[in-house]
């Protein structure tokens, strides 16, 4: 993302210019651009026209609109965001008022106006428009009969291809099924990095597995492509990187950025940090059960008492359209920092955020122990 | 109704067929039908007769009927199978059936009541008894015998309205028990309508609701509509038991057997030398084995090979999958299941684990390895675990290598302590467990007792093969509604195709429907098989080939319940589950994800919600909606599954209820399922 202009005066009210590069930036646009808003871009507009004699006929034009948002839509697998909205400045083409939907498009720029700019949301502006951050590492993990395609972007996760096989069993004299279903199944997962991993981008490619499905698939994979002289995979054999995972579900990725190996090679990632955090705090609730919690309420009044040492949140919780909660939880991230505590947002793209989302999307590594939080909880429920 | 207006013109054979795809048997039902096994083949002939039979009569009935109107008409074919329904076959010739329905201006109840007070009928199958001759007795009633021989007794006494198609064997006849009179008295005596739940209380108007039309219409509840299946399915029901004495009685108790430790303690090894000595595995296979083993510098595992047998699991030299081989003993026919050891295999071994009835546990008695097996994260334990958790309650275990510690006596003592503590914390009885020191790779006290002199001196125990011979066999429950569960799915050597898994309750025949969940799709038995050996039957606890046809391959996957129409298994995405969690490192939280083990199945699920956490020893609850659960306690949790999957409530059955969580190759906790929601 490229930042080109930014106003934002002492209330925190402005706008922002901004043009996504590459797909990324969309999600972070979607994690920007809130309910109430105006965007301003270049779109592409069907008008009809009525001639003089009653005929009418009907164009499409490129003109440049400005809409209040009244609804976001992302489209996680094409990366696609569309803003829809009511016309708020006056146009040639489109009527005050009438409504319009915004495709956002890359590297075409957009403005958004905000009436308040939050700390979170100019900290993701300052996060999407850092080029150091971003590593696109290719992961496949797998099992025998299953495996995912997965591309890990710095705050997102994206599953390209879910291949499930069934691969029958060995038997008394009936190994051959059982290796020509595993043959199959390893053709369709090398398809699929074909087809899904652009070599140009990813500076490396995973794959996991438990046992030897890994070592197997990659041996057959490299047979297979000396045998059709595929230059693509043969030039890029040095990217490849076997690693342990327990099982070829999409959560066992966890292990996989967790592992030391990859991660010397991929600490730059949000991902990984973003693992690591939620490793420590399953650490601590384990040993100090009393200096982890989870939950709104309970985390708010750890941050009462300034006890807050590590802040996890996930990015949901700021999309959200109550105005009022998007606030609570803004407030709770500065007041975090304020006091000297490191805030995490988590992307909910990423497996780790969706855990995290699953802990009711906002935990916290206490400094001190407040056993008295425990005891509070019966009431709650 | 429309079917029966214009009943008599139609073209039954062709009628039949249309509904042979929607609902029928399949169509190779009556081909297999040998005298032998006659008997427990349900005979689709004689239902059709019997919805059919006026067709066959003689043309004086049919005069008769034709007087009637339409209406009148398809009204008397219901009342008829209405009675049939309540009589099982009726012992009354069909014209007088006829006069009495007549008489009694279709009034089923009255009709009934005449045919029951009438001598004449009952006297019938007194004669027929008298007729039948002697018997050879078994004590119990045979199911299906007794509808044949309920036919014979109709055949015999109503000579011209011998049904077509439907002959008795003169030896069948004779082989009839005893029982026919006794079930008889009970048909016409007593309650009559005990079989046939459809028939009580209802009047004729809603009789005809039932007639085997609408019955067919409804494949889902086949088993208690259509009157066809329903004779079929009663005698399946009437003592499955009896019918399992009567197939497997004089075969010895088969037994499932479970081999598992930690990687490399030599379970292949040990038990490819038991085969070995067994005279299971021929000297020329050895001797290949042997050799080839030796080309690859691996000679200690030419044992191994007799069950790994993918070229993989030979270079590498461990265990993948569960390998298979039977053996017998004295008194028992022993399937054996060698589990995987490695770590990275244990979704391969649950599954194996899962249809077991006992296990051998086998240990490394080499110094430093038992201990890396059993402390330091090995998978002695985790195995010994999870295969209590999955029903294993008989266990030997095996001191195994004790030839490299010199048959020492203390070292055998010593882990005999640490295993013995550890087990009863497991949940394993003590008197359950059996401890045998042994040596794989050299045959002590493998089948015969031990000629190690070191041995000698102080093991006077059974051999191996004893305590296997030892074990007791499980009770099956074969009176439960049919289960099955599905491991492995593969393409068969003639049509369609094969689903290889643990018939887990109930019984099923060839020619059955059997509904295949969570997809819940319909399909048909077309034959049966247990260890490539064909079979008409399979009771509960055995594992079954089973041929399906009329469903796609790709709709049946591993993990899949194959049950009983009329009594499907139950189908959700979320349950409830009592859970005891093992030694963890990190505590379970709200929306921990974990990987799901039921039976063969694997999926990814999530524990959404914390219910209660509760006391191990005596399972009051401690706390309600705790925020984690830490290491070694138990508690109620709900867990969401990504899509829906087919299990049981534990009190249910038993084999359907269990769960098993892992995460990140390790097993968290074990769970019985308590609340399908």
């Amino acid at each position: 993302m490229k930042l080109i202009h930014k106003d934002i005066d002492k209330g925190g009210e402005g706008s922002v210019t901004l043009i996504p590069e590459e797909p990324e930036d969309m999600w972070h646009a979607y994690n920007l651009i809130s309910e109430g808003d105006s965007v301003k871009s270049s779109t592409i507009r069907k008008v009809q026209t009525e001639s003089s004699t009653g005929s009418s006929t009907s164009t499409r034009v490129r003109t440049t609109l400005t809409i209040t948002v009244e609804n976001i839509d992302f489209d996680t697998q094409a990366c696609m965001l569309r803003l829809k909205g009511r016309n708020i400045e006056e146009n040639q083409y489109v009527k005050m008022g009438a409504y319009h939907t915004l495709d956002l498009e890359l590297n075409r720029k957009f403005s958004l106006w905000k009436h308040e700019w939050d700390s979170v949301s100019l900290e993701r502006i300052e996060l999407a428009c850092d080029p150091s951050k971003s590593a696109d590492v290719a992961a496949v993990v797998m099992q025998e009969g299953l495996a995912h395609v997965c591309l890990i972007t710095s705050s997102m996760t994206l599953i390209r291809a879910k291949i499930d096989v069934n691969i029958p069993r060995k038997r008394k004299g009936f190994v051959q099924q059982h290796e020509k279903g595993l043959i199959k199944f390893y053709d369709q997962v090398m398809q699929a990095i074909l087809r899904h991993v652009d070599f140009e981008i990813v500076k490396c490619i995973l794959i996991a597995s438990p046992g030897f499905v890994r070592d197997q698939f990659f041996e057959y994979m490299f047979q297979m492509a000396v045998k059709t002289d595929n230059k693509v995979l043969l030039e890029n054999k040095s990217k490849f990187m076997l690693v342990h995972s327990s099982s070829g579900f999409k959560h066992s990725l966890k292990e996989v950025l967790q592992d030391p190996s990859v991660m010397s090679k991929i600490s730059d990632t949000k991902a990984a940090g973003e693992v690591k955090a939620l490793e420590s705090f399953y650490t601590t609730l384990q040993c100090e059960p009393a200096k982890a919690f989870y939950g709104k309420k309970h985390v708010e009044r750890a941050n009462e008492a300034q006890a807050i040492e590590t802040l996890l949140i996930s990015d949901k919780l700021f999309r959200c359209d109550d105005v009022k909660l998007r606030k609570d939880y803004v407030n709770l991230v500065d007041s975090v920092r304020e006091s000297g505590g490191d805030a995490k947002i988590f992307s909910s793209m990423h497996i780790s955020g969706e855990q995290l989302e699953q802990l009711t999307g906002v935990a916290a590594i206490l400094r001190f122990p407040m056993p008295e939080l425990e005891d509070s909880e019966d009431e709650e429920n | 109704m429309a079917r029966h207006r214009d009943i008599r013109n139609m073209d039954y054979e062709d009628e039949y067929d249309a509904y042979d795809d929607v609902y029928g048997h399949s169509v190779d039902d009556d081909y297999y039908i040998s005298p032998s096994n006659k008997q427990f083949i349900y005979n689709r002939e004689s239902s059709r007769d019997s919805r059919f039979e006026h067709t066959e009569d003689d043309i004086q009935e049919v005069d008769e009927i034709e007087e009637l109107s339409d209406t009148d008409k398809a009204k008397l074919n219901s009342c008829i199978d209405q009675i049939k329904d309540i009589l099982g076959s009726t012992l009354v010739p069909r014209n007088e059936l006829v006069n009495l329905i007549m008489k009694y201006k279709f009034n089923i109840d009255l009709v009934v009541n005449a045919i029951l007070e009438d001598s004449r009928y009952s006297k019938h199958n007194g004669n027929a008894t008298e007729k039948a001759g002697p018997f050879v007795v078994p004590t119990v009633i045979e199911p299906s015998t007794t509808t044949s021989s309920v036919w014979a007794v109709a055949s015999a006494t109503t000579s011209t309205n011998i049904v077509k198609g439907f002959d008795v064997p003169e030896k069948e006849a004779e082989t009839q028990p005893k029982t026919v009179d006794f079930i008889q008295k009970d048909r016409l005596g007593g309650t009559p309508r005990s079989q046939s739940p459809a028939g009580r209380g209802q009047s004729p108007a809603s009789a005809r609701g039932q007639s085997p039309a609408s019955g067919r219409g409804t494949p889902l509840f086949l088993s208690s509509d259509g009157d066809d299946v329903r004779v079929s399915r009663k005698d399946g029901k009437i003592d499955p038991e009896a019918r399992f004495k009567k197939e497997r009685g004089d075969e010895k108790d088969h037994l499932y057997m479970v081999v598992i430790g930690h990687v490399d303690a030599g379970k292949s090894t040990l038990m490819g030398r038991l085969l070995c000595d067994l005279g299971q595995v021929n000297k020329k296979t050895m001797h290949k084995y042997e050799q080839e083993s030796k080309k690859l510098g691996k000679q200690s595992f030419m044992y191994a090979w007799v069950l790994d047998e993918t070229g993989e699991e030979r270079n590498r030299g461990i265990t993948m999958d569960v390998g298979r081989y039977q053996f017998e003993t004295k008194t028992k026919e022993v399937t054996l299941l060698d589990a995987p050891g490695h770590k990275d295999f244990i979704p391969n071994m649950i599954s194996g684990a899962g249809q077991a009835d006992v296990g051998v546990l086998v240990v490394d008695a080499t110094r430093g390895e038992f201990e890396t097996g059993f402390d330091l994260g090995g998978q002695t334990r985790e195995h010994a675990l999870l295969v209590r958790s999955l029903g294993v309650t008989q266990l030997a275990v095996v001191i195994n290598k004790l030839d490299t510690v010199s048959w020492s006596k203390d070292r055998f003592e010593e882990i005999v302590q640490k295993l013995k503590t550890f087990l009863k914390q497991a949940g394993f009885k003590e008197n359950d467990v059996t401890f045998v020191p042994c040596s794989g790779l050299t045959g002590q006290n493998l089948v015969k007792p031990p000629t190690e002199n070191e041995l000698l001196e102080w093991y006077k125990g059974p051999c191996l093969l004893e305590v296997i011979d030892k074990f007791r066999a499980p009770a099956r429950p074969i009176t439960k509604p049919f289960k099955f569960s599905v491991n492995d799915v593969f393409k068969g050597t003639g049509t369609g195709f094969c689903v290889a898994g643990r018939v887990e309750t109930g019984v099923l025949n060839t020619g059955d429907k059997v509904l295949v969940c969570p997809n819940k799709d319909l399909a048909a038995v077309k034959s049966l098989a247990i260890e490539e050996v064909s079979k008409v039957v399979v009771f509960a606890g055995d594992q079954a080939t089973v041929t399906l046809s009329g469903i796609e391959m790709q709709n049946v996957s591993v993990g899949n319940i194959l049950c009983d129409p009329g009594n499907p298994v139950q189908v959700s995405s979320r349950f409830e589950a009592r859970i005891v969690i093992f030694n963890i490192a990190v505590p379970i939280t709200k929306g921990y994800s974990v990987v799901l083990h039921h039976q063969s199945l694997v999926e990814p699920a999530v524990i959404s919600k914390l219910t209660s956490q509760l006391n191990k020893s005596n399972g009051e609850v401690q706390k309600k909606h705790p925020r984690f659960l830490s290491k070694n306690s138990s508690a109620i949790v709900e867990i969401s599954v990504s899509k829906p999957i087919a299990l049981e409530v534990y009190s249910e059955c038993k084999e359907l209820g269990r769960v098993m969580l892992r995460v990140g190759g390790a097993t968290i906790a074990a769970g019985l399922v308590t609340k399908v929601l």
